[in-house]
């Protein structure tokens, strides 16, 4: 269970990487990326994930 | 599009809008116009040393985004150092980037911090008339706090001559008004485009807040009370603080008199009315569901009815979130990370404040100069109806001077001319005419279209083809009074006007709408 992000529409704009609660996301060439080893879709933490809220690109950001 | 056809569409004339009766609230917060009790009429536009408080502008004197005066002889430059954003724009896409797209939000290269003050004194010790480093964006400067406060710190600590100034969308604001004290950033702007959330809910389809993203009526009621409680808190830290408001027709056109209001009474010192700026190219919300932006006219009205509000800012060029150089120019080009690397940087302070004494000395014999050019021209004015106003347009490279040709001109600055004064309101961005030594005839009709709405324009020098062709179209091309001051040659002109007026020579006809230039400000435009 994880989320992954589109490499090709990500922006780089680093929104989602300060609130990814299990510190999941990070910066690989200029865009951003998610360790699915760690990614747990919020789930327990929040009401959605996290990334995808704050994401400006919509469809960015989906399901592995 | 012609310009009668912009005219029918407008909505809302000058007419129709009234100014504001009510008095300033007393017990408010004052900004700039009342604060200072000598009954000021303006203090960013036209701003001088008789405006406004006397703190404020020893404030705002070098600063060019305040101060019209002031871009003249200052540079300021933006870091994009802050690419997150927490809200959503209907007029922004954060995909869009492009080196020949010129307005607020875009960006080519992201800095890390350190990259950002390696910069900064890079273009200081190339540029000394560089005195004012702002972060905006592309994102929100707050929705990015670690990275705009380290670099705040570190040219804190290694340029403190450099004014700090940041702008924010307010939502994230009343958590960092502490840093932003700490790192002295005595400039702070606001983008508020609404205080009804049930007119904001029109233009942000949702904010992130507390870890939710919010959307509708509910998001804009918390962004409007945020951005006010950010303002009421910047105001009583004696922060000086600047509102953006993006004039959006049929949207908030009329209700940005409301916004004028609030936050003057909350205390902006400034409000500065931009256009939209939306094409469909520019992939925004706005742009590709056929929202326009405002014709000039329209802008005017806007302005003119808020006029007397907080003070109004008229010059604002909507520069890029990496803009260098000075108001309306860019030269970020010059100053990409590979070329920073290969210099070398010494910070000469010294070196930095006997230039900008020097230009301090000009500045005021031009001063001195333009004040007695003017006391001149108005004891030549003859009796003229006192409610006569007409717009010119100017073509100047600075100096407040009359001294640039029609043809080398990217933009024109606007003047209301009337028997008592001339009044920079605006300014028009156009293509230019001349291309590499040749007119180019497609390029005239869109700068006609640019300044239709004046009856003149003031030139240092222009070619037989243009002038009979802003003729035909009915306005006047004038280059008696080149390398003049603007305002005296405005009111010189505007006096041989009336007289041929009143000798019967010709008949005075109010003129059209004319549109404002959408987009880039491209390099090829600007060389």
């Amino acid at each position: 269970m994880a989320l992954k992000i589109i490499a090709s529409t990500c922006t780089g704009c680093s929104a989602c990487e300060p609130e990814c609660p299990n510190v999941a996301i990070s910066e690989k060439g200029g865009v951003f990326k998610i360790n699915p080893a760690l990614c747990t879709e919020c789930e327990g933490q929040f009401d959605a994930p996290q990334c995808v809220s704050v994401c400006p690109v919509d469809g960015c950001i989906v399901q592995a | 599009m012609d310009a009668s056809s912009l005219a029918a569409k407008a909505f809302i004339s000058i007419g129709q809008i009234k100014p504001l009766g009510a008095a300033p609230d007393p017990a408010a917060h004052s900004g700039c116009g009342t604060s200072g009790g000598e009954g000021k009429a303006s203090c960013g536009s036209s701003g001088g040393p008789d405006d406004m408080p006397a703190e404020i502008w020893e404030k705002v004197k070098n600063h060019p985004c305040y101060s019209e005066e002031a871009h003249h002889h200052y540079a300021r430059m933006h870091v994009a150092v802050a690419p997150a954003c927490n809200i959503q724009c209907n007029y922004c896409n954060r995909k869009y980037d492009c080196s020949n797209e010129s307005r607020p939000g875009v960006v080519s290269q992201k800095l890390t911090p350190d990259q950002a003050v390696k910069k900064v004194l890079a273009v200081a010790s190339e540029i000394p008339q560089m005195t004012v480093l702002g972060i905006a964006g592309p994102g929100d400067s707050l929705a990015n706090p670690k990275k705009t406060f380290d670099t705040m710190r570190m040219l804190h600590e290694q340029a403190p001559d450099i004014k700090l100034c940041l702008s924010t969308n307010g939502l994230a604001l009343p958590d960092q008004v502490d840093e932003i004290c700490k790192y002295n950033i005595d400039h702070v702007t606001i983008t508020i485009n609404m205080v009804d959330p049930a007119v904001g809910e029109k233009i942000y389809p949702w904010i992130f807040w507390d870890h939710k993203r919010v959307t509708g009526y509910e998001a804009a009621k918390i962004l409007h009370e945020r951005q006010m409680l950010g303002l009421e808190m910047l105001t009583a830290r004696g922060v000086l603080t600047k509102i953006n408001s993006v004039l959006i027709p049929g949207i908030n056109d009329e209700h940005l008199i409301e916004v004028n209001r609030e936050v003057k009474k909350r205390g902006a010192f400034l409000h500065n009315i931009m256009p939209l700026i939306s094409e469909p190219e520019h992939g925004t919300y706005f742009g590709l569901n056929g929202q326009r932006g405002p014709t000039a006219q329209e802008l005017k009205a806007v302005q003119d009815a808020c006029a007397g509000g907080a003070n109004l800012m008229r010059h604002c060029r909507q520069c890029r979130a990496d803009a260098v150089g000075l108001l309306g120019e860019d030269r970020s080009e010059e100053f990409t990370l590979d070329k920073i690397d290969e210099m070398e940087v010494v910070y000469d302070l010294d070196r930095r404040r006997a230039y900008q004494d020097q230009v301090e000395v000009e500045r005021q014999a031009q001063h001195a100069a333009k004040v007695d050019a003017l006391e001149e021209a108005k004891a030549a004015m003859p009796e003229v109806d006192p409610d006569m106003k007409v717009l010119v347009a100017v073509a100047t490279e600075g100096h407040g001077r009359v001294n640039l040709h029609f043809g080398h001109a990217t933009e024109f600055q606007i003047f209301e001319v009337s028997a008592g004064e001339a009044l920079f309101v605006g300014h028009r961005r156009v293509d230019l005419y001349c291309q590499g030594g040749y007119g180019e005839d497609e390029q005239l009709p869109s700068i006609v279209k640019a300044i239709n709405d004046c009856h003149a324009v003031l030139v240092a020098k222009i070619g037989a083809c243009p002038r009979d062709e802003l003729k035909a179209a009915g306005i006047e091309p004038v280059d008696q009074y080149a390398h003049e001051f603007i305002e005296k040659a405005a009111l010189n002109w505007f006096a041989d006007y009336c007289g041929r007026i009143a000798s019967g020579q010709l008949v005075h006809q109010p003129r059209g709408d004319a549109a404002i230039r959408q987009g880039a400000y491209t390099s090829e435009a600007a060389a």
